[in-house]
């Protein structure tokens, strides 16, 4: 099929970015005043809401576990954030993400300190423009420690695609949809682990190592951000005292 | 995926056993389970075939139906992967619609399948934009005993190998069902290794018993690419721990070797 170049020939994106440069990045913690915790991010035109709960006590009881707490989350778009609309109904698609994002958060978390709990998260995307579990786990995060929950570290997720032979940080819904792989990663900066990993598409061995150096910096990167944004809200509410 | 509660004894049983380089069952750390295959078990599918993995079992079938492509790949035809994980393949698995698990199996092996263009899904086009063949794997699973997605890769792989497609005849708009069968285009031979972390060693194939403790794994796809080069076709990490760079490269190159010792015991139905 006919399709548009997504590299221009001096190695610019669609949107006029280098290969491995992340879209702008905007946080905002504490946007939600029902939840225990919540935070907002924008990665480039991706947009999420997350709000946590937690640790409270979980329904049905039988499920508790004795000597940790169990972690939920949910992760679900918006009829209206993408272009042809979603029906609200989980699909297949949103349980296995719930699934990983799960997953991906869980290492971050000392459950071993609420036995019997759980903590519920939930991920909202609202605009829907490629790497939106990145996003959903990179603010989660942010809600999870603003809801004071004690984390062995923040948890920072990007993807890495590869788009007409050149592999690309920070995955936007064309170079999702027309490249020919995608990866998206997670990892805990400072404990250097990776939390989530996934990939569908084709790499070799030596394009799977590279894109997994460009994944590490570009966490590296969503992680700096996530850091100046607890640091500025955290003052800002000392402040206001 | 907790099946059953283990005593902390077998857990650090296990544990230890891996930090010097064994497992619980005899196995060497890098050992698959013995792998039976069956293929065209069935007549009613259009392909068939069991898999045990040890004593993990699973059946998968190919049914194909004539359908709408989607809007953005008008020329080509429809794979569709869906798994059930039966109540009377484990003591924990209940009855209703599949669970994250089974979802998340049927989407890593239907990855696997398709970023490793297992089938070419142009030739499975009739009538572009109105009518092409999608193909249903569904899988089931009889005997959960660790690994299921593996032994459900390998089942779809092969149900897929001996398949039949009916040949047609378009006459303008329609499309006439013909009684003579083709073998399917499959092209590539994509293979999952699933991999388990336990304490810092890497186990390939997990048991139940392992999975029960493990911190995490790494489920990894290879296929041999027309450059006759090993391809990663899909990855997916999967449970509560992490890992490291280096486990996650050592893995890589665990599943790569392995991929190629499951590769060569398939039979190649059809072809």
């Amino acid at each position: 099929m006919e399709r548009k170049k997504l590299i221009s020939d001096d190695g610019r994106r669609l949107d006029g970015r280098r290969l491995d440069e992340i879209r702008p990045i905007k946080f905002k913690i504490g946007v939600l005043k029902n939840a225990d915790g919540s935070a907002y991010m924008e990665l480039g035109k991706t947009k999420v809401i997350v709000g946590v709960f937690g640790p409270r006590e979980l329904h049905p009881k039988h499920l508790a576990v004795p000597d940790k707490c169990i972690i939920q989350a949910r992760y679900h778009m918006a009829p209206f954030s993408v272009k042809e609309r979603k029906p609200p109904a989980p699909t297949r698609r949103e349980i296995e993400l719930s699934k990983v994002i799960r997953e991906a958060l869980e290492p971050a978390i000392f459950v071993e300190l609420f036995p019997r709990t759980t903590i519920e998260i939930y991920a909202e995307v609202i605009q829907a423009d490629g790497s939106t579990r990145c996003a959903a786990i990179s603010a989660a995060s942010l809600a999870l420690a603003d809801a004071g929950i004690p984390m062995r570290d923040l948890v920072a997720s990007i993807a890495v695609a590869k788009v007409d032979g050149h592999l690309v940080l920070d995955v936007m819904d064309e170079e999702d949809k027309y490249g020919s792989s995608d990866m998206p990663v997670a990892m805990m900066p400072s404990k250097n682990v990776i939390t989530l990993l996934q990939m569908d598409g084709m790499l070799t061995y030596e394009e799977f190592k590279k894109s997994l150096e460009l994944a590490k910096k570009g966490c590296m990167e969503v992680y700096m951000k996530q850091k100046e944004a607890l640091e500025s809200y955290f003052k800002n509410i000392k402040e206001e005292k | 995926m907790t099946i059953s509660p283990i005593p902390s004894l077998k857990k650090k049983q296990i544990y230890e056993l891996a930090e010097s380089g064994k497992r619980i069952d005899g196995r060497g750390l890098i050992d698959m389970r013995k792998i039976e295959i069956n293929t065209n078990i069935l007549d009613k599918a259009e392909g068939s075939a069991s898999v045990k993995l040890g004593d993990t079992y699973v059946i998968a079938g190919v049914k194909f139906e004539i359908s709408e492509p989607f809007p953005d790949i008008p020329d080509e035809g429809i794979l569709s992967v869906t798994a059930e994980f039966l109540p009377l393949a484990s003591p924990l698995f209940e009855a209703g619609p599949p669970d994250e698990n089974a979802i998340e199996l049927a989407r890593v092996v239907d990855r696997a399948l398709r970023g490793g263009k297992a089938i070419n899904t142009k030739k499975l086009c009739l009538i572009p934009g109105k009518k092409v063949w999608t193909v249903w794997v569904d899988i089931f699973v009889f005997d959960h005993c660790g690994n299921l997605i593996d032994a459900s890769a390998l089942a779809s792989l092969c149900a897929l190998l001996t398949a039949k497609i009916p040949k047609t005849e378009v006459i303008g708009n329609e499309v006439k069902i013909l009684d003579e069968y083709e073998p399917l285009p499959i092209e590539s031979l994509p293979i999952i290794v699933t991999i388990a972390k336990i304490g810092d060693k890497l186990l390939v194939d997990p048991s139940l018993e392992e999975e029960e403790v493990m911190d995490c794994r790494i489920s990894i796809a290879f296929v041999e690419g027309k450059d006759k080069q090993e391809h990663i076709c899909a990855i997916q990490k999967g449970g509560r721990g992490s890992f490291s760079y280096e486990e996650i490269l050592r893995a890589v190159e665990i599943a790569k070797v392995k991929s190629q010792e499951i590769r060569k015991i398939i039979p190649c139905g059809g072809k």
